[in-house]
């Protein structure tokens, strides 16, 4: 690194390329380590069971209106659960809401 | 023996980042601790290992001919002659890749561990059959990368296959280290490529031109008299 490097830096004119690398590095990662094809709509409905299961513990879904799906946007997958919710089960009637969970891939990934 | 013998699986998806140096290193550095080291080439279309060893015109038979019946395992191990604890096996040649199964591979290995006490297995770049193959022989993996993008990416997916086996423990070697560069924020750093693999770090190894020179001799750095940066981590 010569002394103008060094100045340019110092000043923050120019970020290091280590830092481009990672962040660079990061979001590839984020894209190959979702194997799109390895989740199957079985899994997929598997999982929605399971996270409704977890959730009617605690309230109540109107459960004609749930929708469980896979986005992706700028390289990230999000798995994304939208369930009404129609009462709380303490029996009174509070909202009727669209409470979404979102996880991203690294959640998803095994 | 059997029971004891390590299999390690040196791997790293990407070519050119230094697995075949490393295992070369390694089964010296074994060797001369004492322990019976064998070194097997699973990479049949590119062997090399040959060569870093300063074996290659040494080689008579394979692992297939030993499959095959052709000959007995101690007729087809290379043993070093400055190194005799150290054994080298070719998996097979290049003529005959498609005849190699998993399980092949996992007898050859098991024949390996009755005789020596480390397995080390070379394996070949990339994450299709050859890598598949050499999986099956392994217990344990190393993976090597180096401090670069598109090794590190690779080094991810071979992480993500190995997995889903039963390999374990898996550990990182990072290769081709350039201190100066770190320093100065021009290249990953130890902890980025540690911390994005998730693996634990078994060692660094910096970049290091006797490694070239070591190469175009068939001279091991760890089988020389003089230090040098690479040879003192191994």
């Amino acid at each position: 690194m010569t002394l103008r490097d060094l100045i340019n830096k110092l000043l923050g004119r120019e970020t290091a390329s280590a830092n481009t690398a990672r962040e660079r590095l990061q979001l590839v990662l984020a894209h190959d380590r979702v194997d799109m094809s390895s989740l199957t709509t079985d899994l997929l409905d598997k999982m929605r069971k399971e996270i409704l299961d977890v959730v009617a513990k605690y309230v109540e879904i109107d459960f004609e209106e749930v929708a469980v799906s896979l986005e992706t946007e700028d390289r990230m997958t999000a798995l994304v659960a939208n369930l009404p919710i129609k009462r709380t089960l303490s029996g009174e009637i509070k909202f009727k809401k669209n409470d979404q969970i979102s996880k991203t891939d690294k959640d998803i990934k095994k | 023996m059997a029971e004891s013998t390590r299999t390690i699986l040196i791997c790293s998806g990407k070519g050119g980042v230094g697995k075949t140096t490393l295992t070369a290193n390694l089964g010296i550095a074994l060797a001369n601790s004492g322990a019976t080291t064998a070194v097997l080439d699973a990479d049949f279309g590119l062997r090399n290992l040959d060569l870093l060893l300063g074996l290659e015109n040494r080689i008579i038979y394979t692992a297939q001919d030993v499959l095959d019946e052709n000959c007995r395992l101690e007729q087809a191990l290379v043993r070093h002659k400055k190194e005799p604890n150290l054994a080298l096996l070719p998996a097979g040649d290049p003529r005959m890749l498609d005849w190699m199964k998993p399980e092949d591979m996992k007898r050859i290995s098991e024949l390996l561990s009755e005789k020596f006490d480390y397995v080390l297995v070379d394996c070949p770049a990339g994450v299709e059959d050859g890598f598949k193959n050499a999986l099956a022989a392994c217990k344990e993996a190393i993976v090597v990368t180096n401090p670069e993008l598109s090794a590190v990416r690779d080094a991810d997916r071979v992480i993500g296959i190995l997995n889903t086996s039963d390999i374990e423990p898996i550990q990182l070697v990072i290769n081709r280290v350039r201190p100066n560069m770190m320093a100065s924020q021009e290249m990953l750093s130890i902890e980025d490529v540690q911390g994005i693999l998730s693996l634990p770090l078994l060692g660094i190894v910096l970049e290091d031109e006797q490694v070239i020179i070591s190469t175009n001799r068939g001279e091991p750095l760890t089988l020389t008299e003089s230090s040098s940066p690479a040879k003192n981590v191994i």
